[in-house]
């Protein structure tokens, strides 16, 4: 294990540029993808590895991102394996793709370089687009941070290749902050990348081609029932799927000796009192809140969602049972419901447990930690003092000029 | 390169007892284009009366490997499906197969970008000039005058030109085609399959329910669109622009059959009066000469 | 081909009636009046349906199971040997 630990290189990469190392130590045979910022730097490095033939892939210069979801969807219907990357607005074009895609069951990877949707255009960083996905069948990660993304990445296409799974997964990763930032990354040899993932099986689950097997996959079904029963199936492939990214991880590790968690990853988070969430790549803003506040002597602990889709509802449900308060930090949004984490796991934490959602940071407003310390510090108190309290929805936020908000 | 009927494959490529309507002429146009491949094909095939033909799952009437996929989507589709099966080894044709509104309407982004980058790919336009599926809504290639349930005092604006659109494209091989010139049809998708790049044939096929004529007629709707000159057949081969045999008599005006004998029979054109008709005459001449010149410069 | 659950319920297989049995759609029955037929196979060429056999002695059977009787093959007939007959009268 140590030596393959060593055959690693140490690089200093952005995590875009991480996210197409992972996709050529991947040996993806077709790529397809359109610019938009912050993932454009993605698409061109892939560019660059399809021309220099470091990677022998097929580049699909495509005229939309409907159009580049489409074509390796197309890619994985006639037995490759298949990479897209977008963001945002991008990601939005695909919506329909997005769908089609997933109830296919045809294996596929995508990155999501997390971004904010206009109006007004802004291209700064916020997990809306992603959270937006979440009902289409896709398996969804959140990476914290460069070596992540690349980690995540080549697991993706594990966990998607998987015949217990056979749903799309995309790899989120925070626009600018993680995207354009360089950090120091380890990343596994080719050698031990191609032992640990073999080629793609065309024909898992089905394979398209010209004098193939004459199947047809997506005309209408005798039984709307059969339909029905299609989706249960998927639903049961995403529970399937958590088994499945336990393994990959843990195989992972194994090469690699980095593994950060399975669904979630948890600091302190099963034996503190208090715990607070989040995913991507502000948690490390937020665990150094926690950790200030832990040596002032707060027994608070963090819970980082790797994962949205398959929820990690045991380990949360497991999480909240032991806890007497958990605050989660959104940086995304349901319009008339609120922060979208808090939405779906206040209903996992019983009526005794204290909850607070907070929605910071949309829109790339940045969150300090000494202002997430201080919004951990209020809901420990005021639940020590009044509590249980249950507060679904807050707006942490500066004050405008003419005092609004 | 002529093709005689007997030489024809008898497979059956179309199960039948699909759900097309009688008479329906993508049915027949599909049925030409498997037996001009033999069957040796990958089908894409994006929303429309194509996506419903087939029936119902667990069966399909349709004999090849197929995927259907959403309205806009099937060049681009189509274009990673080519390159994994290419990558794979495999040279065999992946045909699109769409409709009017997926070509000129909605898809239409994908269908030009697919062009521009010559993807190795058949794309058949089986044009019924509208959207039938739906019941009968003006589409991008739905004729001027023609009663639509969108346009129903008739379309005020002109169809587009999906061939000439397309050969703009520069790709190797483009042509018009129609169901009722079967052996016209075969042979230009097997000159297709022979070439790398981007083919798009562009096949008029008229609908019975759409167009409003009897069951009956499909064929011969199809027939009088050439015969009357409205419809006119050519191909465009790397390079070389050439008037196709079944409408190269109707170069001479002379020999058209009036265009009433085409309009009388179909519901669609009962607001074409006299004026009108006088105005299509011109229309059709004006496309004939376009062509007649474009074949002069693509010699 | 994987055998995979779901793909059982996901994938088509061609098989004739996909859409029931469409010969019950007929009110008009093309019948061939064999004698006369040049077995020239052009009913069998344009049929939407492919319910004509073209048969070795090129001469052509309907599948009168799924003809939706729209009557295309009498038209294109060119010596107009298939008639088109009412079904209550056959």
């Amino acid at each position: 294990m140590q030596e393959t630990i060593q055959r690693q290189a140490r690089k200093v990469l952005v995590g875009d540029h991480a996210v197409a190392e992972a996709v050529k130590l991947a040996r993806t045979q077709v790529i397809s993808a359109y610019p938009i910022t912050p993932q454009t730097l993605i698409v061109e490095r892939l560019a660059e590895m399809v021309d220099n033939k470091e990677i022998n892939a097929k580049f699909i210069r495509v005229e939309s991102e409907f159009a580049a979801l489409a074509s390796v969807y197309g890619a994985s219907a006639g037995g490759a394996r298949a990479f897209t990357a977008t963001s945002s607005h991008g990601l939005f074009y695909m919506y329909e793709m997005l769908w089609w895609a997933a109830a296919s069951r045809l294996p596929l990877v995508m990155a999501v370089v997390t971004r904010s949707l206009g109006p007004p255009w802004n291209i700064h960083d916020e997990h809306t687009d992603i959270m937006a996905i979440r009902d289409s069948g896709w398996i969804i990660g959140m990476a914290q941070n460069v070596q992540e993304a690349l980690d995540m990445t080549l697991a993706a296409y594990k966990i998607t290749e998987d015949s217990r799974v056979l749903l799309p997964v995309a790899v989120g990763l925070d626009g600018f902050i993680l995207s354009h930032t360089a950090e120091v990354l380890e990343v596994p040899s080719q050698e031990v990348v191609d032992g640990w993932l073999p080629p793609r099986d065309p024909h898992i689950p089905y394979v398209i081609e010209p004098g193939g097997e004459p199947i047809t996959m997506g005309n209408m079904v005798k039984s709307d029932a059969h339909h029905m029963l299609l989706k249960k199936m998927m639903d049961e492939a995403m529970d399937g799927a958590k088994n499945v990214i336990h393994d990959v991880f843990a195989s992972y590790a194994k090469l690699t000796g980095r593994n950060n968690g399975d669904l979630i990853e948890c600091v302190n988070c099963q034996n503190s009192d208090y715990v607070a969430v989040a995913t991507g790549a502000w948690s490390g803003d937020i665990m150094k809140a926690v950790s200030d506040l832990r040596e002032e002597g707060y027994n608070v602990g963090f819970l980082r969602i790797r994962f949205l889709r398959p929820f990690p509802e045991e380990a949360i449900m497991d999480v909240a049972s032991r806890a007497r308060g958990i605050i989660v930090f959104d940086r995304d949004y349901s319009t008339g419901l609120g922060g979208i984490i808090a939405a779906e796991m206040m209903g996992l934490v019983p009526q005794s447990v204290s909850f607070k959602g907070v929605i910071a940071g949309l829109a790339g407003v940045d969150v300090t930690p000494s202002e997430v310390k201080a919004a951990i510090k209020d809901f420990i108190d005021d639940a020590e003092r009044n509590g249980p309290i249950r507060i679904r929805k807050t707006w942490l936020m500066q004050k405008m000029e003419g005092g609004k908000p | 390169m002529s093709i005689r009927i007997d030489q024809l494959p008898r497979d059956k490529f179309i199960m039948p007892g699909t759900a097309a309507c009688p008479g329906c002429p993508l049915l027949i146009g599909l049925r030409q284009v498997m037996m001009a491949l033999n069957g040796k094909m990958s089908l894409v095939i994006p929303a429309g009366c194509s996506s419903v033909i087939p029936g119902m799952s667990p069966a399909t009437s349709y004999g090849v490997p197929t995927i259907h996929v959403p309205f806009a989507s099937s060049p681009a589709v189509a274009s990673g499906l080519v390159s994994a099966v290419r990558m794979r080894g495999n040279n065999g044709p992946v045909v699109v197969w769409a409709g009017d509104g997926a070509s000129s309407d909605i898809g239409f982004a994908a269908l030009s970008g697919a062009a521009a980058r010559n993807e190795d790919l058949i794309y058949i336009l089986a044009d019924n000039e509208a959207y039938m599926n739906t019941g009968i809504q003006a589409s991008g290639t739905t004729p001027w005058m023609a009663w639509t349930t969108t346009s129903p005092n008739g379309k005020t604006e002109e169809r587009k030109e999906m061939a000439l659109i397309m050969l703009m494209h520069k790709i190797p091989y483009v042509a018009t085609a129609s169901i009722a010139y079967p052996l016209d049809f075969i042979a230009k998708v097997r000159k297709a399959s022979q070439i790398r790049g981007f083919k798009f044939i562009h096949l008029y096929a008229p609908c019975p329910p759409g167009l409003k004529f009897d069951d009956s007629y499909t064929v011969k709707i199809a027939q009088l669109a050439v015969e009357t000159g409205i419809w006119v057949l050519w191909e465009y081969n790397q390079g070389k622009l050439t008037i196709s045999p079944p409408s190269a008599m109707y170069k001479d005006k002379s020999k058209r059959k009036p265009l009433s004998e085409y309009m009388k029979l179909q519901g669609r054109f009962s607001k074409v009066g006299e004026d009108a008709m006088k105005i299509y005459e011109a229309k059709i001449d004006a496309y004939w000469n376009t062509i007649l010149k474009l074949s002069e410069l693509y010699k | 081909m994987a055998d995979l659950e779901f793909t059982k319920y996901l994938l088509s297989r061609p098989a004739p009636g996909s859409a029931g049995a469409t010969g019950t759609w007929r009110t008009y029955r093309p019948v061939v009046n064999q004698d006369k037929c040049i077995k020239c196979g052009l009913c069998w060429l344009y049929c939407p349906e492919d319910t004509i056999d073209w048969l070795e002695d090129k001469s052509v059977r309907i599948n009168y199971d799924y003809c939706k009787g729209c009557g295309v093959c009498a038209e294109v007939c060119p010596v107009k040997v298939i008639d088109m007959v009412k079904e209550t009268v056959v």
